[in-house]
């Protein structure tokens, strides 16, 4: 079985600085890493390999950084990777990025399975598994917590508003995860010195024939603006003493209402 | 001509609030549609018609709780081709979310998901949504002819209207979905509606196990508040039910009265209560984010803070 897991390089969102005048975030210098729930997706490929037997093959589409970023899912136990190194895939919209993947995933050879995170830690759009299932002609189960394959038939339990939807399909499939579905494994260290040994593609866009005018440029979206939302916020911190700080904040509780 | 937009919703109040927005772009963006799955009973074309639907397109051959989104899409693509909705307002579900990406890509459209709000300035349609996470609110516009948004939620008001609107039958035969919906499985809840909440006190990991809830509860009681969560206590280690899970992957509150006890403040859970009017946190550790965004903070134990609190509240309404 061949398995390819679609991850993103995001930038530490904890970390992210709002400048006070203008409300713009500052993302220059920030430490990147994996996404989240991408991570929950490798894992469960990795599981999948460790039961079936399977060559998982990690795929990303960044910037420069993300060279070093991979190597820790080549660390977590994907067998390779390969990556669209291109200025203009960091911050292209969801239709590029999935246009971009579809490529690279038709450029691999198409696997039985494509796992991907239920969004990106950053932008969680969402819109990723569907479009590249779509461009690839295949059915796609989102919102997976739980995962199996027996005889070629795929069973996964979606996570839904108010139920647990047990769905049946076949290979090959595109799936999207939750956090739910696993725990990933912290990489020994012996695996992460491996990790740079394994193989790993760099590709530009125009390796996979997209020009820069299919992704960018013509994006289908246009963002007018990006800024933190205004809010006004007291700011009030009691420290010191626990009782006579909780004796202040009732007092406070009880001016502004919130109490009788 | 006008676009026309059309609304989809898997739940039927839930397309009320996005046929009162429709109507509301009525002069810019055309006539309000709506679609049902299946024959469509007559209670729900009554409704849909009195929250300002001006067509009702229904699909017989659907059936709606065995849908996936593969051919959902289809239906949606079939009648933004051939009657011409350009714009698709489609609640934010996760099965109306995964269908807003697959539908967009079968329209070459672009596609903004989770909007909260949308506007119309000169000739364009705006939609906010949140980005990096919740740090930050992105204003985005479409800029292919169709238009595909998904909408939180509870972003607008739903109100009703005189009916004036007809019902059109689609005669579309359903492709075979490759993807089985063999059961739905009820979760396990408290029926929590914490999103309506006027006082909601939401916990995180400064609790150190499940039975220390019971003092939460107390202050709950006083407040008059709903229980909520963030996404460990309720999804790893099962301490209250997933319905009281707050944030991007949770559910989005807007309480005139917040409290935030033990949560350290990760962007991902306090997007889900930053229209809070009010925010009042406690956390031991100064530097917490929490503290930003709070109105009132005590920097300080929860464990002496919250039972100190709950009796002074009490003393106080006694």
């Amino acid at each position: 079985m061949n398995i390819i897991v679609c991850m993103k390089q995001v930038v530490d969102l904890q970390q992210i600085r709002i400048k006070r005048d203008t409300r713009e975030p500052v993302l220059e210098g920030l430490p990147v890493q994996l996404g989240d729930m991408d991570k929950n997706a490798l894992e469960e490929a990795v599981k999948l390999k460790e039961k079936h037997g399977a060559k998982v093959t990690v795929l990303s589409v960044g910037s420069l950084k993300l060279k070093e970023t991979i190597l820790q899912a080549l660390a977590m136990g994907a067998d390779d990777a390969s990556i669209v190194v291109d200025p203009t895939c960091d911050g292209s919209d969801p239709a590029s990025t999935a246009l971009t993947l579809a490529a690279a995933v038709k450029k691999i050879g198409l696997p039985d399975l494509i796992l991907f995170g239920e969004g990106s830690t950053d932008n969680y759009s969402g819109q990723i598994c569907p479009r590249v299932a779509e461009i690839l002609g295949l059915p796609q189960i989102t919102y997976v917590r739980e995962l199996s394959i027996e005889n070629g038939t795929v069973t996964g339990v979606r996570d839904m508003e108010n139920t647990l939807d047990v769905v049946k399909a076949g290979l090959p499939l595109a799936v999207s995860v939750t956090s739910e579905i696993n725990k990933p494994r912290r990489p020994p260290l012996t695996q992460i010195l491996r990790a740079s040994r394994k193989p790993l593609n760099t590709w530009t866009l125009s390796d996979l024939g997209i020009t820069a005018e299919m992704v960018g440029v013509t994006s289908s979206v246009r963002v007018i603006s990006n800024l933190a939302p205004e809010q006004e916020r007291k700011g009030i911190i009691f420290e010191g003493d626990v009782a006579e700080a909780v004796g202040k904040m009732a007092e406070a509780l009880r001016k502004e209402g919130a109490v009788v | 001509m006008s676009p026309n937009i059309l609304v989809f919703s898997d739940q039927d109040e839930g397309s009320y609030e996005l046929l009162t927005k429709a109507a509301e772009f009525a002069p810019q963006l055309g006539e309000a549609w709506t679609l049902v799955l299946g024959k469509g009973e007559e209670k729900t074309i009554q409704s849909l018609l009195k929250y300002g639907a001006k067509r009702i397109l229904t699909v017989p051959e659907a059936d709606p709780s065995k849908i996936d989104s593969e051919s959902l899409a289809f239906v949606l693509s079939e009648i933004a081709k051939h009657d011409g909705p350009d714009i698709l307002l489609i609640r934010s579900s996760r099965l109306g979310k995964e269908t807003a990406g697959r539908i967009a890509q079968k329209l070459q459209a672009g596609c903004i998901t989770d909007a909260i709000g949308l506007e119309i300035k000169g000739a364009e349609l705006i939609a906010h949504r949140y980005a990096l996470g919740g740090n930050t609110i992105s204003s985005e516009t479409i800029a292919t002819k169709k238009k595909i948004i998904s909408v939180m939620p509870g972003s607008f008001e739903a109100h009703t209207v005189p009916p004036a609107g007809e019902v059109k039958v689609m005669d579309l035969a359903m492709p075979t979905p490759r993807v089985q919906v063999v059961e739905h499985r009820k979760k396990a809840a408290e029926s929590a509606n914490i999103e309506s909440a006027e006082t909601l006190v939401c916990v995180g990991q400064g609790i150190s196990k499940k039975e220390d809830l019971a003092m939460i509860n107390e202050l709950c009681t006083v407040l008059h508040a709903e229980l909520g969560s963030t996404r460990p206590i309720a999804s790893d280690l099962h301490w209250v039910s997933e319905d009281r899970m707050v944030g991007i992957s949770g559910k989005k509150c807007k309480p005139k009265f917040h409290y935030s006890i033990g949560v350290s403040g990760q962007i991902q859970h306090t997007v889900g209560v930053m229209s809070s009017k009010l925010i009042v946190a406690i956390n031991k550790d100064k530097d917490a984010p929490i503290f930003k965004i709070a109105d009132y903070g005590i920097v300080g134990d929860l464990y002496q803070a919250v039972p100190e609190l709950t009796q002074r509240l009490k003393t106080a309404a006694g």
